[in-house]
């Protein structure tokens, strides 16, 4: 492609550090966009991605988080589309990006089945995962989703409530549109200018939703539930103490939802919930959530 | 008629921006019909886009200003329509595509041409996408222009072949008010345009005076200024239109003498 440098937006920063490592092993040039709310939010992630070798700008406009991260990456790519190659980090963005990416992690789904068949000598019955773009949703739906018996569950992040104007509950909440190069769901006014939504999580934290996601969820395949901030800290905080599984704050979002349904399902019912990220990056940000100032 | 032929007729066409509602709906109301005493070919109405990813900072910033104000989308087909009242320029609307999709894409075609809108431009929608807009455009009678950035000859002859109205050509590899000198790959892009169809060429992002108007109206049949018209909004505010008519007549004058 003769392309000697990649940008990538990041919400997060998982993405932005797998992009980064990536281009350090290749020797290639790496510029990262992340919102400058999010660069203090995932500090850890900014430094890691550093000490990788990219160079991070902290974006300040708009919301100055993943939905103007993007905004400015594909503006970068525009610059310098000869030499650039953009990496985009998640199922959304203009064709052909939505299925670059689920091809890419489409691998999840298929490992959990083939774990599952020959551990469990059957399918799962529910899979879940946090939805924010949703490429690691869709990684571990994508394999299954000819498998009509195993129900998808997609979690969205509700932030402080589905009923207030602080979330990111593109599916509970949003309209049809077309931005970002797709036409999908998104958070949005009636004059279709793009809503300032909310998340604790900075993965989470963007007004839209993969196109192939609205897909599932117009022919009923898939389900997405609203998770709000404090149910998802709870959650994180759980998964901690019970299991010694410290989850990113977005997958607590998918962990919050399987203790919800949990009890209703039966003992014998096999759940597959996705930790799609560790949460070194948010205990941070956790402690701050309940008011302990740690130095980090 | 269309008006926008005539916008190219006789002279290097000036096309002026300005982004709606900034600082105000009744002061874009007087600058339309000022930019075009003052000799603009066409004026470029830009609808207000709270993500505007084809816009550098300086429109960006505008746009954030007007739709905190209260601007939307219906209160500039009302403003539209009464600029239309005082001034026969040929007009276009500059946004992207969302706006257009939630108002209804036909609707939203409808209300141009009640107010009186020639054309449509929206950044966001490639080539491949067009049929999202050419059917209502066509049906309504507003042209939808397209643009073209240094890219292949088999993409840009594409475009060219199915242009309307006129062609827009960015000047930089980028996007609005980034400037960079690259004369000598604007000029083969538009032989090759006009081997393809013979149809005025106009080219802008980045444009802020006179000296660059003159060197780009050598080679285009017309050119384009926003981020500069804009940054004389945000300077002057509520009195910002003497400033406007002063700069857009001091281009047209600098590119008629090419």
């Amino acid at each position: 492609m003769g392309k000697i440098r990649v940008i990538a937006e990041t919400g997060a920063g998982q993405h932005g550090v797998a992009t980064a490592t990536a281009a350090a092993l290749l020797g290639m040039e790496c510029e990262v966009f992340m919102g400058k709310e999010d660069t203090a939010r995932q500090a850890l992630n900014v430094f890691r991605m550093e000490l990788l070798g990219a160079k991070v700008h902290a974006v300040t406009s708009g919301t100055q988080t993943l939905k103007d991260a993007v905004n400015e990456t594909m503006k970068e790519w525009t610059n310098r589309i000869h030499d650039t190659h953009y990496v985009l980090g998640s199922v959304m963005g203009p064709h052909p990006f939505p299925a670059i990416v689920r091809d890419f992690q489409k691998i999840i789904g298929e490992e959990v089945k083939a774990q599952m068949l020959a551990k469990e000598g059957r399918l799962p019955d529910v899979l879940l995962a946090c939805v924010g773009g949703g490429s690691n949703a869709m990684g571990l739906f994508y394999d299954f989703i000819e498998d009509k018996e195993v129900r998808l569950i997609g979690c969205e992040a509700a932030g402080k409530g589905v009923d207030t104007l602080e979330n990111a509950a593109t599916i509970a909440n949003g309209s049809m549109g077309i931005f970002h190069g797709m036409k999908s769901y998104f958070c949005q006014d009636e004059y279709g200018q793009i809503a300032p939504v909310y998340s604790i999580s900075a993965g989470l934290d963007y007004p839209g939703i993969g196109p192939e996601h609205a897909n599932l969820h117009d022919i009923g395949r898939a389900e997405y539930v609203p998770v709000t901030d404090d149910e998802a800290v709870e959650a994180f905080e759980y998964l901690s103490r019970i299991e010694g599984i410290i989850p990113a704050i977005e997958s607590a979002h998918a962990v919050a939802h399987a203790k919800k349904i949990a009890p209703a399902l039966g003992k014998d019912k096999i759940m597959v919930i996705n930790i799609s990220g560790r949460g070194d990056k948010d205990v941070a940000a956790i402690a701050r959530y309940r008011g302990v100032d740690i130095y980090e | 008629m269309n008006r926008i032929a005539g916008a190219f007729a006789d002279k290097k066409a000036f096309i002026p921006f300005i982004t709606a509602g900034d600082p105000n709906l009744e002061i874009t109301e007087k600058l339309v019909p000022a930019m075009a005493e003052a000799g603009a070919a066409l004026v470029e109405i830009g609808i207000p886009f709270s993500d505007p990813v084809a816009e550098g900072v300086v429109i960006q910033k505008a746009d954030e200003r007007t739709l905190k104000a209260g601007t939307t989308t219906d209160k500039i087909f009302a403003s539209v329509k009464r600029i239309r009242e005082k001034t026969e320029v040929p007009l276009a609307f500059t946004t992207y595509m969302n706006p257009i999709y939630t108002y209804g894409t036909e609707r939203f075609l409808a209300n141009c041409r009640e107010c009186g809108i020639d054309a449509l431009i929206v950044p966001d929608v490639p080539f491949e996408e067009k049929a999202e807009l050419v059917p209502y455009c066509k049906q309504y009678g507003i042209t939808l222009i397209s643009m073209l950035a240094s890219t292949s000859r088999e993409r840009i002859r594409m475009i060219a072949k199915e242009a309307e109205g006129f062609l827009y050509c960015a000047s930089s590899m980028g996007v609005n008010g980034a400037c960079s000198e690259n004369n000598t790959e604007l000029k083969q892009i538009l032989d090759v345009v006009k081997e393809e169809k013979q149809i005025p060429c106009a080219i802008g992002f980045g444009i802020s005076t006179a000296e660059q108007a003159i060197e780009i109206s050598e080679i285009a049949d017309g050119v384009s200024a926003g981020s500069a018209i804009v940054k004389l909004l945000e300077e002057y505010g509520e009195f910002a239109v003497e400033p406007v008519r002063a700069f857009v007549a001091s281009i047209v004058k600098a590119v008629a003498a090419v």
